[in-house]
């Protein structure tokens, strides 16, 4: 008897949340064929068309274009999307604030920064910096945004107070943009080509990149997955979910390690991306009601979506060359969530 | 003067910018006089057209990136995604073997023809492998560098600086194409000089030691004596406003200017009206009495672009002198 009264309430809420887990094993499914197909039209789209894709068996070229350029750059910009939707599902959920993106904790202008850095150092000087060419620009970025994201976190004393976090992330990427600026002004021939860092395209990446890539997705996952339960305790407030006993710091420290290092994969490899990591996970909550451990991940597959979709246009738009994705992203994103604010406002009044 | 160079610079705000700079370019219309343009077209009009059994085995070069290329012979089919460099190989005699450049390639009017393969920064990797390029020349800010060499490709990283740049990428383009060292970058390079000499001769004896202000683009950014234009300018016997310390391109505040007062304000952008809309420049002498040139956009490429049409710059920048150069009276002033 005693157990009718906590099995029934179990049940009912085993039978509404059946919905949502079920239309998230659709949007999967959905998400993965959608990922296919257009990893398949990735491979025929570019500079010459479907014919590469046609003649690639007779000729070395074409399958030089088709394996080692457009596979691999399609598979890193479903990475990077992937990287940054899952980091911008993180940053909602750990700062409890639906407009957080992925580099809130100043990931970009740490990026940019490293950026503009490794330029000045390689123009400077010739041949004394061997070091830094192994490095590459790959790796100044990815320096860069890790470095900004740990001094966030000192700065902010710990990970402790969000609000203090968030203001550290604000700060510190305000000043190390200045310091990038202030580069750019000294060395004014850095200018053009943190342009196109800045404008973000996934053109460059190689199956090293795609590999790399994939391997931090998969850490990222597997992480957030395992400190899902402290996002779904945050969404109920920081007392609440420190009152069901979370190990509230340690799984923030983890959190924040995984935006800092799928953000700054991603940035390194494509350069700065916007509004995918704001949008996707908009658009899987818009979508299904679920909790953190299968949005963040539903989150990921939406981000690698939209950034691929987006690059394909990028390639096919102005072809035989092509936009930089960032540029389309941030048109097409914006343009989104415009439209998204605007239908809320009038639902809104409509109340 | 902090508090402004840290303002945050919104992205939308720069894209919006370079739009309009965009629009703008076409506004602008070359006319140029005749005998600017002979000078222009020197070092062209006198480089020989290379048959394959007239050009030598290539020479083992290193570029910028410090990395070693061998060509197994001289290439025939060239990409090149630097206007100077496109222009330096161009001087050399190979033109011809010009497969595809990048967007900003317009001189000599005959690579105006050629496949455009994106921009240097941004180039369409497989638009450039499908061209099937023996060699691919870039500078050594471009991120397809490396991702070039790794699809296999020979890619020559050369970066142009100053004047004694633009001798050694014409030495080492001529090592690695393979062409004969007296033909190629010496001849090159000996009509750029002479170039420059001639021009330094003809100018008037009261042009000498006029306070110049050259503006490349607005910013104001201006070219410093460490530059290569301001290395022309040192050679025209004229003095640079800018103090060398500042650096080769530094952002000036608009009342450097108008403290510095130059005699001669020569602008490198499009518009006289935007040139002369900093705060306070009507006070400036030199917008008073006109004593200012603008340069049309094909005049500016030529003065801007480190390569082998420096005689040429040389040239424009006379004729800017001698034009509104303002007598020893004036500058005595």
């Amino acid at each position: 008897m005693a157990a009718f009264p906590t099995s029934a309430p179990a049940s009912a809420a085993q039978r509404e949340a059946a919905p949502g887990l079920r239309r998230s094993a659709w949007l999967a499914l959905v998400l993965l064929v959608l990922s296919a197909l257009l990893l398949l039209v990735g491979a025929s789209v570019g500079s010459t068309g479907w014919e590469s894709v046609l003649r690639m068996r007779d000729d070395p070229t074409s399958w030089q274009i088709v394996v080692d350029i457009r596979l691999p750059r399609s598979l890193g910009a479903w990475l990077a999307g992937g990287l940054l939707g899952l980091a911008g599902a993180v940053a909602q959920g750990l700062f409890r604030n639906p407009l957080a993106d992925p580099y809130l904790l100043g990931s970009a202008s740490g990026a940019s920064l490293g950026s503009a850095l490794g330029l000045v150092l390689l123009g400077s000087s010739v041949t004394s910096l061997n070091l830094l060419y192994r490095l590459g620009m790959t790796g100044m970025a990815f320096v860069g945004a890790a470095c900004a994201v740990a001094l966030t976190v000192v700065l902010a004393r710990n990970v402790q107070n969000t609000l203090r976090l968030l203001l550290a992330g604000v700060i510190v990427g305000v000043v190390l943009g200045a310091m990038r600026d202030l580069l750019e002004l000294r060395h004014p021939d850095i200018l053009q080509a943190m342009q196109a860092f800045t404008l973000g395209t996934s053109a460059f990446v190689g199956w090293e990149g795609c590999a790399l890539m994939a391997g931090v997705l998969l850490v990222c996952v597997l992480a957030t997955w395992c400190c899902a339960r402290l996002l779904d305790g945050l969404t109920l407030g920081e007392a609440t979910a420190a009152s069901l006993g979370l190990p509230l710091a340690p799984l923030r420290y983890g959190l924040v390690a995984v935006l800092a290092l799928a953000t700054g994969t991603s940035v390194a490899q494509t350069g700065l991306i916007a509004f995918v990591g704001l949008a996707a996970p908009h658009l899987v909550r818009s979508l299904v009601q679920v909790g953190h451990g299968r949005s963040t991940v539903l989150a990921a597959a939406m981000g690698g979506v939209l950034l691929l979709a987006a690059d394909i246009l990028a390639r096919w738009l102005v072809a035989p060359q092509e936009l930089p994705v960032g540029v389309l992203t941030a048109a097409l994103g914006g343009t989104y969530l415009l439209w998204r604010m605007h239908r809320s406002t009038r639902s809104a009044g409509g109340l | 003067m902090m508090a402004l160079l840290m303002a945050p610079r919104p992205l939308l705000r720069q894209a919006l910018a370079r739009v309009a700079l965009m629009l703008a370019l076409p506004m602008a219309q070359a006319a140029p006089s005749a005998s600017v343009d002979e000078l222009r077209l020197q070092p062209f009009a006198n480089a020989p057209v290379w048959k394959d059994q007239d050009l030598v085995a290539p020479v083992a070069i290193v570029d910028d990136r410090g990395r070693k290329v061998q060509l197994a012979q001289p290439p025939q089919r060239i990409v090149s995604l630097l206007p100077s460099l496109t222009e330096s190989t161009c001087a050399l005699g190979l033109c011809e073997r010009l497969v595809g450049v990048d967007r900003y390639s317009d001189w000599p009017a005959s690579v105006k023809k050629l496949p455009v393969v994106g921009g240097g920064l941004d180039p369409s990797v497989e638009s450039v492998v499908a061209l099937k390029p023996d060699v691919v020349l870039l500078s050594d800010a471009s991120k397809a560098a490396e991702r070039l060499q790794a699809l296999g490709l020979k890619v020559v990283a050369l970066d142009v600086k100053s004047k004694a740049d633009i001798h050694r990428v014409l030495g080492t383009l001529g090592q690695l194409l393979g062409v004969p060292q007296a033909q190629g970058a010496d001849r090159v390079w000996h009509a750029l000089e002479s170039g420059i000499d001639a021009v330094v001769r003809d100018l008037p004896e009261r042009t000498r030691h006029t306070r110049v202000y050259f503006e490349v683009s607005r910013g104001p950014y201006a070219a410093g004596p460490q530059s290569f234009i301001g290395e022309t300018l040192t050679q025209l016997g004229v003095d640079n406003v800018v103090p060398a310390e500042l650096g080769p391109f530094p952002r000036l505040s608009p009342e450097f200017l108008l403290r510095a007062q130059p005699d001669v304000i020569m602008l490198g952008n499009r518009s006289m009206q935007a040139a002369t809309s900093y705060p306070g420049w009507h006070n400036l002498q030199a917008v008073k009495a006109g004593r200012v040139c603008v340069f049309t956009d094909e005049e500016s490429y030529a003065i801007v672009r480190p390569g082998p049409r420096m005689a040429q710059a040389a040239a424009l920048m006379a004729r800017c002198l001698a034009d509104k150069a303002p007598g020893k009276a004036a500058v005595a002033r």
